[in-house]
């Protein structure tokens, strides 16, 4: 329990450098953005949301530093990020909001599924080594050093086109209205088919990699060799006694590498136009929409921080020296 | 975006580093220098990554054309002309990579050398002195490792308008330390216990020395390792950069290529010159920094070389499977006899 009080606090801790990071990065922008943004809209902009522009820029003249920093934070709370000026006059949160279910669905289910099956694949390769499984090696390391959205163009210039079951962009059918209807859905699962299978194959390498190396490590213990002379069967040595324990190093990988990962997938969005945060940033990032990049900049910080928190329980269930406090 | 490729920079909690250096046997010192390039893996890594720097001297020289020069063929085909093709533009895409390199290379070893000096500095104080300093560092360590990088340096340079590679290497620098900084605090951790550090401590050395003439030199590998893998990390973000648009007005490189590959629709035109050669280059660079590192893992733990042939018969006929790291146990249920026979006649 102790463990995981540290952990929750470790969190906390991580979420607000990462809001007050935020909080200093526009500050950095040479020059009144917001002027420049105002002239750009004439006039379009209600002076609440000047007055907002200027919070989040930090040109509040009258104010001090800590007085900003105390604004900014009461934002926050209340969820506003401020607005968004490529969808004028949406608020950030709410563009936010119809974008994160798509990601945290496919970069998600994703991710889960390659960690398995790379996990998976890692205790074969790593068990038997010298057969067949070793000819996983070289392949694996070409595909994690091809960059994600690399791939995802790939994947289109082969798979996707005009006539082809798969779809090369967006997230649906465009005659289609989001809904949990039968319509909706399989249409979903057909667009995302793609996107999924690029992040899987670039992502599932390192995977097997980390795991087959952490078997080799473990089947040399003196316990592998008991269980082995104890009569046990292999795939229960492997299974129950290698394998159990050469995971655990690998869920903590796993955690910590998350933040490396989403940062792949957004890009696979991008290029499969896919409707979620990647894409979104980019539209951002074309507009120099600031409120909205940094809006999605601490939605996926914060993300990958609760992942993290999932995967320390996982940890916490999987080894049980870590509870023995009770 | 990669997981790390080596072993070594997997961490064992309270183990330290999965893969422990071995210490070095100064008799044998001259006969092993070229072992690590005696290694299939990492010779092949090396002369690839070698091309790779050559290139990136002096590619803008032998490139045939001016890479942003326009010509009159408009997404021609490779053809004797243009070997790689044109672009939009009539741009030569061969010359495009060619040019491109240098900035890749540039940017990837200048963002590498930064990470790896931190986290040196960050991952041995912490894991040395210990205590209140190693909370505090490698808490900070832990909150940047955690933080997605990809978005922040994305943030940060759009707001940086138009940087140059030398300010992007800084802030891919910044942003990637921190995981070769956990590695080295684990394995600094490791080594302080040891004898000889013990050792020098009590003969009265001072930190400074002991840190630099002691523990240094038996980091050499982790350290290496680590280095490679921010290579890639950064070679592999830079170009996520330019794709993405962030930096296409500065020179070229193999993400801008991308970028305009994007742009102007390569891919309903079916241009797969265009945009084919420039993700090849990425994945064959990258596929020599990680050869390397396979390299330098397997120099430093011999068993996690790939096996050879490993089914033996035994002299009762039936067929082991003889495998690194394993103590050979036969089943007793197709063979009665006593187990240690079996192993002694094994050759």
């Amino acid at each position: 329990m102790r463990y995981f009080l540290q952990r929750i606090a470790f969190y906390l801790f991580t979420a607000w450098a990462a809001i007050t990071l935020n909080f200093f990065i526009p500050r950095l922008v040479p020059g009144d953005p917001v002027q420049s943004l105002i002239a750009k809209y004439r006039g379009q902009l209600s002076s609440e949301a000047i007055q907002s522009l200027y919070v989040l820029f930090g040109l509040d003249k009258q104010e001090s530093l800590w007085q900003q920093y105390l604004d900014y934070w009461k934002q926050i709370f209340q969820g506003d990020l401020g607005l968004s000026f490529t969808f004028f006059p949406a608020p950030v949160s709410q563009v936010i909001s119809q974008a994160l279910p798509w990601t945290v669905l496919l970069v998600g289910i994703t991710t889960i599924i390659s960690f398995l099956l790379g996990t998976g694949l890692g205790v074969l390769a790593g068990w038997r080594r010298g057969s067949w499984a070793d000819g996983l090696l070289p392949v694996t390391t070409f595909f994690s050093s091809v960059p994600y959205f690399w791939l995802g163009i790939i994947a289109i210039y082969l798979l996707a086109g005009p006539g082809s079951f798969f779809p090369s962009s967006g997230g649906f059918d465009s005659g289609l209205v989001p809904a949990w209807d039968q319509y909706f859905i399989p249409s979903a699962i057909q667009h995302s088919l793609l996107p999924a299978l690029t992040i899987l194959i670039s992502s599932v390498s390192g995977w097997i990699l980390s795991m087959r190396n952490m078997m080799v490590t473990v089947a040399s213990e003196d316990y592998i060799t008991v269980a082995h002379a104890k009569g046990l069967s292999e795939r229960r040595v492997a299974v129950s006694y290698a394998a159990r324990n050469a995971l655990l190093p690998n869920v903590s990988g796993f955690a910590l590498s998350l933040g490396f990962i989403v940062g792949g997938t957004l890009l696979v969005e991008i290029v499969f136009s896919y409707p979620g945060l990647g894409f979104t940033l980019l539209q951002a990032l074309g507009a120099k929409d600031y409120p909205l990049m940094q809006g999605i900049f601490l939605v996926i910080t914060i993300s990958v921080l609760v992942a993290n928190l999932l995967a320390d329980v996982a940890y916490l269930l999987l080894d049980p020296r870590t509870r023995k406090e009770g | 975006m990669t997981i790390p490729t080596s072993s070594i920079e997997q961490v064992i909690p309270g183990q330290g580093s999965m893969a422990q250096p071995e210490e070095a046997h100064p008799t044998k010192r001259k006969r092993q220098r070229f072992t690590f390039v005696r290694n299939k893996k990492a010779a092949i890594g090396l002369v690839i990554f070698g091309v790779y720097v050559l290139f990136a001297i002096i590619g803008p020289w032998v490139a045939p054309y001016d890479p942003s020069a326009r010509g009159d063929d408009l997404v021609q085909p490779p053809s004797a002309g243009h070997w790689l093709g044109t672009t939009h533009l009539g741009q030569d895409v061969f010359s495009q990579i060619l040019v491109g390199t240098r900035s890749v290379m540039y940017v990837g070893l200048l963002a590498g050398v930064i990470a790896t000096a931190l986290s040196i500095l960050v991952g041995v104080t912490s894991g040395y002195l210990g205590g209140k300093t190693d909370d505090v560092l490698s808490a900070f360590a832990n909150v940047i490792l955690v933080i997605p990088a990809v978005p922040l340096m994305i943030i940060i340079t759009s707001i940086l308008n138009n940087a140059s590679d030398t300010l992007i290497a800084l802030v891919i620098g910044l942003t990637s330390w921190s995981w070769n900084a956990r590695v080295l605090r684990a394995q600094t951790l490791s080594l302080r216990r040891r004898d000889y550090i013990e050792a020098s401590r009590a003969t009265g050395e001072k930190t400074w020395r002991i840190i630099g003439f002691e523990l240094l030199p038996n980091l050499t590998a982790v350290i290496a390792s680590g280095f490679v893998g921010t290579v890639i990390f950064a070679v592999l973000s830079e170009i996520t950069l330019a794709f993405i648009g962030i930096v296409s007005n500065n020179g070229w490189n193999w993400g801008t290529i991308l970028f305009w590959a994007q742009g102007q629709q390569a891919l309903a035109q079916s241009a797969w010159w265009w945009f084919v050669p420039a993700g090849l280059a990425i994945a064959f660079l990258g596929t020599a920094l990680s050869l390397i590192n396979f390299g330098i893992d397997e120099f430093v733990s011999p068993r996690l070389r790939s096996a050879g042939k490993t089914k033996l018969k035994t002299a009762s006929g039936h067929t082991v499977r003889m495998r690194i790291g394993f103590t050979p146990v036969l089943s007793s249920a197709a063979a009665p006899t006593p187990v240690q026979r079996e192993v002694a006649k094994l050759p």
